[in-house]
């Protein structure tokens, strides 16, 4: 389902930015990359807050820039959400004021209870009396987010919403942007260089790189895609959502399904059902030709290879497909030329270890 | 004590820095906001012509009002052609030249100020749907406060204190033209010292508690930085 189209071109001499993206109406899309990628400027373009000289911007079939015919819908037209890095709230109106200046110049007010929901969702109902200056960066990003969401936009655009935490800030907000994963029906455009994030936030993942964007789609699909840094790197993983399937509680295990199988993984307490988001390092993953019959993991699965790349330090970077999701291998570049690796073969996967992300 | 006419020159000088104040905010609040925001190259000559009358002598001011605003001037020659007359020696006429003289004491700190609050708020105000005007009454004013409290503060009371440009645009008529710092010149011309140090103290008194009321009530630096 695409219901966002992002074109943009726009040249600052030294910087350059070139994209033309399809991306889903739903969920949480991941723009990823470094400093000076151009993934802020492409979301300011998307906000208005930049006016990129050639445009075209449609989002849910209304069209918010079209410079072909001189089309460009000023910021406060456009009925989206921004999360600043910096929360950026008003520093002479309290928090409650801060979250009813939108509220007061929409048309349609989407009333109290969308902002009780929004103010409990973030936690921050005893803070509603402050200013700015009184509450920690957690406590401001938070109410920023709340102050996005209250006008119940369209969709939420954040730009490293927690760049500027410390990692204990961080771990306190990133449940609530979780819990808004699975909240909200509106889709979220989220910018930021951490991988960390990607894995417990996106859906559909957007590399960018020099203005450009490298790699675009589903997360696991384009986490493994061979053509794009990200695959080589060390920490290399793809991320599958799963869902609680069944708990093995002699054994201190859960089985968690996804499309085209099911894994076990350490007891989890969550209800069957709960959605959940594992992730498999690509040095976890080892590969045979065979179905292995004694062996002390657990997690083994039929695989097909649809891929095979050099890696660094004398590895292979093996891409395989797992019913619906796709996986990284990193083995040896020996194991791969024993084993004979071959683009199309169907294979066994063995996985060592996975983690839980929310 | 005060004579009736020290009572009426200071009623005077009261009433045209009133109005000169008025109408300094409603010009200077635009050209500051413009002067704060804008990459033009008028940028410079603009802030230089605001500035002037900091440096130039306000004869040379009051000099070239006169000229202007006379019958052979342009403005004097547009006045007549509304079927005002000249503006010389009336009070309209020395309410411009207060405008003039004073400006840079009003647009120099709202400038500081609309520089200070930056782009941030703004760009926040606008994705919260609000318009340009609606964000600057709403956002930039408040943040501005300070700055609006050192402008109408010293506009006013550069007004009170000119001489120079008040002499030569306006001249020394009573209860037209004639203010608190012609008045004492008057008294000290004829040798009145006692009636001149009640005006001159008065205006010393009035301009400290001014600039202390501006250094320390309000925390700011009158010219430089009035936001923190």
């Amino acid at each position: 389902m695409t219901s966002i189209q992002a074109r943009f071109q726009l040249d600052y001499g030294d910087f350059k930015l070139d994209v033309d993206l399809q991306l889903p109406g739903a969920g949480i899309t991941v723009l990823f990359g470094h400093s000076g990628s151009g993934k802020t400027t492409l979301l300011r373009c998307i906000a208005g807050l930049q006016h990129a000289p050639l445009g075209k911007l449609e989002i849910n079939g209304n069209i918010w820039q079209d410079s072909e015919n001189g089309l460009f819908l000023p910021t406060h037209k456009r009925p989206l959400g921004y999360v600043f890095q910096e929360a950026n709230l008003f520093p002479h109106l309290t928090v409650r004021d801060n979250l009813h200046y939108g509220l007061k110049r929409i048309k349609q007010n989407p009333g109290a209870v969308k902002l009780e929901q929004t103010v409990e969702l973030l936690g921050i109902g005893q803070l509603m009396e402050r200013l700015p200056e009184r509450l920690s960066g957690g406590e401001r990003q938070r109410v920023a987010i709340a102050r996005a969401l209250a006008l119940n936009p369209e969709i939420l655009l954040m730009d490293e919403p927690l760049a500027s935490l410390d990692s204990k800030r961080k771990q306190e907000i990133l449940p609530f942007l979780s819990r808004l994963h699975q909240q909200l029906d509106i889709p979220v455009l989220y910018v930021t260089h951490s991988q960390q994030e990607v894995a417990q936030l996106a859906d559909t993942l957007v590399i960018m790189e020099n203005g450009r964007a490298l790699a675009s789609g589903p997360l696991s699909e384009t986490q493994s895609r061979l053509d794009v840094p990200l695959a080589q790197d060390r920490e290399a993983a793809t991320v599958w959502s799963a869902t609680v399937a069944e708990h093995e509680i002699e054994y201190h295990l859960t089985r968690v399904a996804f499309a085209g199988g099911s894994l076990s993984l350490p007891m989890v307490d969550a209800p069957v059902d709960t959605p959940l988001r594992v992730q498999i390092y690509a040095r976890d993953v080892s590969i045979a030709l065979e179905a292995p019959t004694a062996t002390s993991i657990l997690n083994v699965l039929p695989a097909t290879i649809s891929g095979i790349a050099d890696g660094r330090d004398g590895q292979s970077v093996i891409r395989l497909q797992v019913g619906d999701q796709a996986l990284l291998a990193h083995i040896t570049r020996k194991s791969a030329l024993l084993l004979g690796l071959q683009i199309g073969m169907t294979v066994y996967v063995q996985i060592k270890g996975t983690s839980i992300l929310n | 004590m005060l004579t009736p006419a020290d009572l009426g020159a200071l009623f005077l000088t009261f009433k045209v820095a009133s109005i000169a104040t008025l109408l300094m905010l409603l010009l200077g609040t635009p050209l500051a906001w413009w002067l704060a925001r804008t990459h033009s190259s008028w940028k410079g000559i603009i802030n230089a012509v605001v500035a002037l009358p900091l440096v130039l002598p306000p004869t040379v001011l009051g000099f070239y009002l006169l000229v202007m605003m006379g019958p052979a001037g342009a403005i004097g020659k547009f006045t007549s052609w509304l079927g005002l007359g000249t503006l010389p020696f009336t009070f309209p006429g020395l309410v411009i030249a207060s405008v003039l003289y004073s400006l840079p004491f009003v647009v120099q700190p709202l400038q500081a100020s609309f520089s200070a609050i930056g782009e941030q708020p703004l760009e926040a105000a606008a994705t919260l749907r609000a318009g340009p005007l609606d964000t600057f009454f709403s956002v930039v004013a408040p943040l501005a406060k300070p700055g609006f409290m050192t402008a109408a503060i010293l506009g006013f009371a550069h007004t009170v204190g000119e001489f120079g440009v008040v002499l030569m645009v306006g001249g020394n008529i009573p209860d037209k033209t004639r203010v608190v710092s012609v008045q004492i010149y008057n008294h000290v011309e004829a040798l009145e010292y006692t009636e001149a140090h009640w005006l001159a103290g008065g205006l010393l008194l009035f301009s400290f508690s001014v600039l202390l009321v501006l250094y320390t009530a309000l925390k700011t630096h009158p010219v430089a930085h009035p936001l923190k």
